[in-house]
Parts: C-alpha cells; sequence; structure tokens
C-alpha cells in the first residue's frame, strides 16, 4: 500500500494521537494545521468519481445495460431502432414504468407490494362502473384512486400494526382486490364510454402518447422529492436503518404508510390509463404486473433490503423489459423466451449491482486498513 | 453541589408482568459523567430508553434542568437536548455522513418539516465542521457512512450530537467493536464532554472503560440502584461484585 493511501482516510494521524493524548478538539486549530498536509484526498480524485457514481446511482448499471442492449438489440434488428417501432415500444410504457416507480419508493422504504397489479384492475374498474352510471370523469377517476389509496392504506396497516411481513399482507391483497375487481363488475367487463374526450391522458403526439408526459411529471416530481426533500430523505433512512431513523426522530410508520399509499396510488392510476388507451376493462387486466414491476424496480437498482433505488432505475427497468419483448418479436424468436429473457436480466443486473457495491467494500476495507 | 441537571424520582416501568424499573431515584449533577453498570436485564437499557422517549415510564418524575419533562418519544428528548449514542450508532449506512449527520432535523431552504426542500450545501459544510470539531477529518461530508471505520462512526455519531448542542449525552456500550486505539479515542471523547460542561450517562459492560472515564458509578441490579459510589472510592472487582 503506498503511503499516501495509508494516510488519506486516517481519522486522526498516529503521530497526532501519540502526541496529544489530551483533549482532542479542545485543539481543533492544531488539527487542522496537520490535517492539511496528510489528508490530500479522501480515496483519490479519480477512485472517488467512479464510487461515487457506482454507490450513490443504482441505476448505473441498469443504464449501461440499457446502451448495450439498444445497441445490440439494433444490429440484431434493422427495425428495431426505427420510428415506427419506437412508437409501438414506448405507448405502454407509462402503466408499467408507474407502477414500478411506486413499487421502488415502497421498497427504498423497506417494503414491498404485490398486490399491485390487482389494484392496476380494481382502481380502474371503480372508475368505469362509475362513468356507467353516469358520475362525470373527474369525480370517477378520483374515487378509483381513494379506492386505491385505501388498499395501500390496509397494506401499511396489517404490515405496521399486526406486524406482518409486506410480501405476506400483499400476497393476501393481491387475491382480495383481484375478487373484489370480478365481484363488483358483476363478473363480466362494463362497456367503455366511446364518446369521451382522452387526448390529455393518451392522445397521440407524433410517435408518444400523451401518457408519457405524466410518466415524464410524475417520475421527474417524484425523483426531486426523494432526493432533494426531506421526505425523501426519511423514506432512504427508514427503509437502510428502520431503528436508526426512529431513534433519529423519523415517524417510520408514517413515512411506510405513505409509501404504501403512494405505490397502490400509482398502480390505480396506471391502470386508468391502460384502460383510457385501450378504451375497454376487463377484470383480469394487469395480472402478473407486480412481477413485473418488482423487475423492473430490482433491474434499475431496487435493493430488497431497502435504502437503496431510484425512480429512473425504475423507468430503466421497465424500458429494458419492454425492449427485450420486442426484440423477441421483431426477430421471431419463439415468445415463449420472453419470460427467460427477463428472468436472465433480473439475475445479471442484481449481479452486477453486487460486484460493484463489493469492489467498493474492498476498497473500504483497504484504506481502513490505517489503524 | 447546585440544582441538579438531571433529577428522576419513583420511576417505575413494567413490561407487561415484568418489573423492569423499580422505583428509581437518582439526580445527576451537570457536566458528571456517571457510569452505569449492571448485568443484563438489570434495568440499564430500560432506563435510557425512557430517557431518550424511546419508551415511556409507568409511574414516576422526571425533571430535567429544574424543570418536568415529559418524553414522550425520541423528538421530545433531542428538543430536551437529551441526546442518545447506541451502540449500533443509529446511522443508515447506505447514507452521506451529511444526511446521516441530519437524519429528522435536515436543515430546509423552504418548506415545513416533512415537506422541506433539503439545503444540502449547508449541510455538508455544516457536517464537515462538526466532524472537524470532533478531530475527524475528511475531505467530503458526501461519502456513504458504510465506509467509515467503528470509530469514525462513533466520532460522526459524538459530532452529531455536539452539533445539535445536547446538554446531556447518553452512551449505550459505546466501545462495543472497537479496536483498542479506537477505544481510546471514544473514552477520550467522553471526558472531553464531561470537562465542557456536558452531562454524561455511560454505559458499558466493560467495567475497566467505565471506571476509567467515570466521576461515578451507578450499579443496577433487578431493576433496583443497587450502588451509588464516586468511582475513585471504588475499583473494577468491586464493581464486578456489585453486579453480580
Amino acid at each position: 500500500m503506498s503511503p499516501r493511501s495509508r494516510s488519506s482516510r486516517q481519522w486522526v494521524s498516529d503521530k497526532t494521537v501519540e502526541a496529544r493524548v489530551a483533549p482532542l478538539f479542545l485543539r481543533g486549530q492544531a488539527f487542522h494545521e496537520h490535517s492539511d498536509k496528510t489528508n490530500v484526498s479522501f480515496y483519490g480524485p479519480l477512485n472517488m468519481s467512479l464510487r461515487h457514481i457506482l454507490q450513490s446511482k443504482p441505476e448505473a448499471s441498469a443504464f449501461l445495460m440499457l446502451m448495450f442492449l439498444t445497441l445490440v438489440f439494433s444490429l440484431l434488428s434493422p427495425a428495431f431502432m426505427t420510428y415506427g417501432n419506437f412508437q409501438v415500444v414506448l405507448q405502454p410504457i407509462p402503466e408499467i414504468a408507474l407502477v414500478a416507480i411506486g413499487v421502488t419508493i415502497l421498497m427504498i422504504s423497506g417494503e414491498f407490494d404485490l398486490s399491485v397489479g390487482s389494484v392496476f384492475a380494481l382502481s380502474p374498474m371503480v372508475m368505469v362502473l362509475a362513468m356507467a352510471a353516469g358520475v362525470p370523469l373527474p369525480i370517477c377517476m378520483v374515487a378509483g384512486l381513494v379506492v386505491a389509496a385505501m388498499v395501500g392504506l390496509v397494506n401499511a396497516a396489517i404490515t405496521i400494526r399486526l406486524g406482518l411481513p409486506s410480501f405476506i399482507a400483499t400476497l393476501g391483497m393481491l387475491f382480495m382486490a383481484r375478487s373484489l375487481t370480478i365481484v363488483i363488475s358483476g363478473g363480466f367487463p362494463p362497456a367503455f364510454p366511446r364518446d369521451l374526450d382522452l387526448w390529455w391522458i393518451v392522445g397521440k403526439v407524433d410517435l408518444l402518447r400523451v401518457s408519457i408526459f405524466w410518466l415524464l411529471g410524475i417520475g421527474i416530481l417524484l425523483g426531486i422529492w426523494l432526493r432533494k426533500f426531506d421526505f425523501g430523505s426519511w423514506v432512504f433512512a427508514t427503509g437502510g436503518n428502520r431503528e436508526a431513523a426512529r431513534d433519529m426522530g423519523i415517524n417510520t410508520n408514517l413515512v411506510k404508510t405513505t409509501a404504501f399509499i403512494l405505490c397502490s396510488v400509482l398502480a390505480g392510476f396506471a391502470g386508468m390509463i391502460q384502460v383510457f388507451r385501450i378504451k375497454a376493462i376487463v377484470p383480469s387486466m394487469g395480472t402478473g404486473y407486480e412481477l413485473t414491476a418488482i423487475a423492473a424496480a430490482v433491474i434499475g437498482g431496487a435493493a430488497l433490503t431497502g435504502g437503496i433505488g431510484s425512480v429512473v432505475g425504475a423507468v430503466i427497468g421497465a424500458l429494458l423489459i419492454a425492449f427485450i419483448e420486442n426484440i423477441i418479436i421483431l426477430t421471431r424468436i419463439d415468445a415463449n423466451w420472453f419470460r427467460f429473457a427477463v428472468g436472465a436480466m433480473i439475475v445479471v443486473a442484481v449481479t452486477i449491482n453486487k460486484m460493484t457495491r463489493d469492489a467498493a467494500g474492498r476498497g473500504k476495507h483497504k484504506d481502513s486498513d490505517d489503524e | 453541589m447546585s440544582e441538579p441537571h438531571l433529577s428522576v424520582r419513583g420511576l417505575h416501568k413494567w413490561y407487561g408482568a415484568v418489573h423492569a424499573l423499580r422505583d428509581l431515584d437518582l439526580d445527576i449533577p451537570k457536566g458528571q459523567v456517571l457510569g452505569l453498570i449492571g448485568d443484563n436485564g438489570a434495568g440499564k437499557s430500560t432506563f435510557i430508553k425512557i430517557l431518550s422517549g424511546v419508551h415511556r415510564q409507568t409511574e414516576g418524575q422526571i425533571q430535567f434542568e429544574g424543570q418536568p419533562a415529559d418524553i414522550a418519544t425520541p423528538r421530545d428528548a433531542m428538543n430536551l437536548g437529551i441526546e442518545t449514542i447506541y451502540q449500533y450508532t443509529a446511522m443508515v449506512p447506505e447514507m452521506s455522513i451529511a444526511r446521516n449527520l441530519f437524519i429528522g432535523r435536515e436543515k430546509r431552504k423552504w418548506g415545513g418539516r416533512g415537506f422541506g426542500f433539503l439545503d444540502e450545501p449547508a449541510m455538508a459544510k455544516e457536517a464537515l465542521e462538526a466532524i472537524a470539531d470532533v478531530g475527524l477529518h475528511l475531505r467530503s461530508a458526501e461519502a456513504p457512512v458504510k465506509d467509515l471505520s467503528g470509530g469514525q462512526l462513533q466520532g460522526v455519531a459524538i459530532a452529531r450530537a455536539m452539533h445539535f448542542r445536547s446538554r446531556m449525552l447518553i452512551l449505550d456500550e459505546p466501545t462495543n467493536h472497537l479496536s483498542v486505539k479506537e477505544t481510546s479515542k471514544v473514552l477520550d471523547y467522553v471526558r472531553q464532554l464531561g470537562a465542557q460542561g456536558i452531562t454524561v450517562i455511560f454505559i458499558s459492560h466493560n467495567l475497566h472503560h467505565v471506571h476509567e472515564v467515570s466521576d461515578r458509578i451507578v450499579a443496577f441490579a433487578r431493576g433496583s440502584k443497587v450502588a451509588d459510589l464516586n468511582a475513585s472510592d471504588t475499583d473494577v472487582p468491586i464493581m464486578i461484585d456489585l453486579i453480580t
């Protein structure tokens, strides 16, 4: 180990400790002088930036994978990088990406939601039934979102008050919410009104749908909220070390409840966008979306253990899954390989994340050898 | 002796049928380093959890700085100026030093608590100053705390308490899992805290550490205070006898 790296991270240098056994911080001035000479840098400039990016940007490896696969796919199929193809690929993206964002934020807070696929159907079902009863659209949407919020609240209550793992609580809710969707629909899908003006949410703008702007808007707002607002910081703290967060005065139950509700409401809103886009509703819509959303979250760098993840990562994860599905169609590979490819990508993405973190960890041990 | 900094009277705590703390009376003068010893289950943790707002006493009064203190939540304790440094240091490993220093008390550019936009430059600057004040010099406060060694973590935890001008510091097993050298740094800190007029309650299973830094030793056993001595009047073998 070079002398420089030895001294670079020392807390207080060896000599200093020996020379001044007495008051440390009462002699701050002397320490500043000393540190100016030895603490040239914390990690070394290059090392710092690389590690900083890998550690503070959980979506970094997903982004690299997106770039790489985009390149490979455009070589595999000339149709991939075309205007028309992107139109097809990007249209359903807001739906799954919004669900993935909610799941990611909840995972950052240290919890898990398997019921999003069912809420994806329940919430728009409530809306469509209200519309069929002649209620104005905005009120129908609010009603659907309130039902979604209530599902999130119940998930939170079961997890926090009854102390069940959220995996179990929301697995139960997966079945209950799906069942409710079918029950309230009366067993057959209600007719979707044809004469609505839905341009503001799913209208076509060139090759995109307006819903992509809803995704961008919501994504940017939530991204800023998570990274730059105190509550966002509490979400990370709650998932990263709940006991510490609580002991430092954060109401971790409130944080988790907020994340549960946010996750459910986003899933319900995403379901509404899908219903608006295809102008029909079936009670089975969104089946399996919980796993796709969790896959997108994990590929995007969210950790099951909590405290790590990002909104951008969730969107990249959703894009990666959509790209894989698309290339399988374009290259006429047997569509049954789709799940295999998604599964392989989950394993690869998480492995890369783990390796970069472990590499950072090894660097740490080397540095702290200085004692 | 002037009015005690902290004074508790008739403190009881039951966990269901378990009587974890029995009728505790204790006065601690300002600036004293009080070593609290006792075997597992003796009631030390119960006592400090009451003071730090994690649990509430079933019965009894607490007076802090001459005023009756009602400590219902950790925030209440922190608002009074009672900071607790836990053996696990209450840090979020993935978060930066600056964020950790301000957990739950973030500096905001605008907005109320829970809706506030973070003032990150101010937090980074103050975090570096705060850790420099305890003799810990790092170039950046943006590194995640998982990169720090155990002693550095305790340094950050103490810097956090100092930064928020705590008047009373509770250290729960602060030397666990630390190297010998790091331990001696932490013990140095504890002595200096007393010298600065900050009241300290120091809890450790390592009776040598307790004896080394404390002005006074209080021993708990089975939920009661069983001894209250000047540190200079006792030694480690006597302390072992007291708690076993």
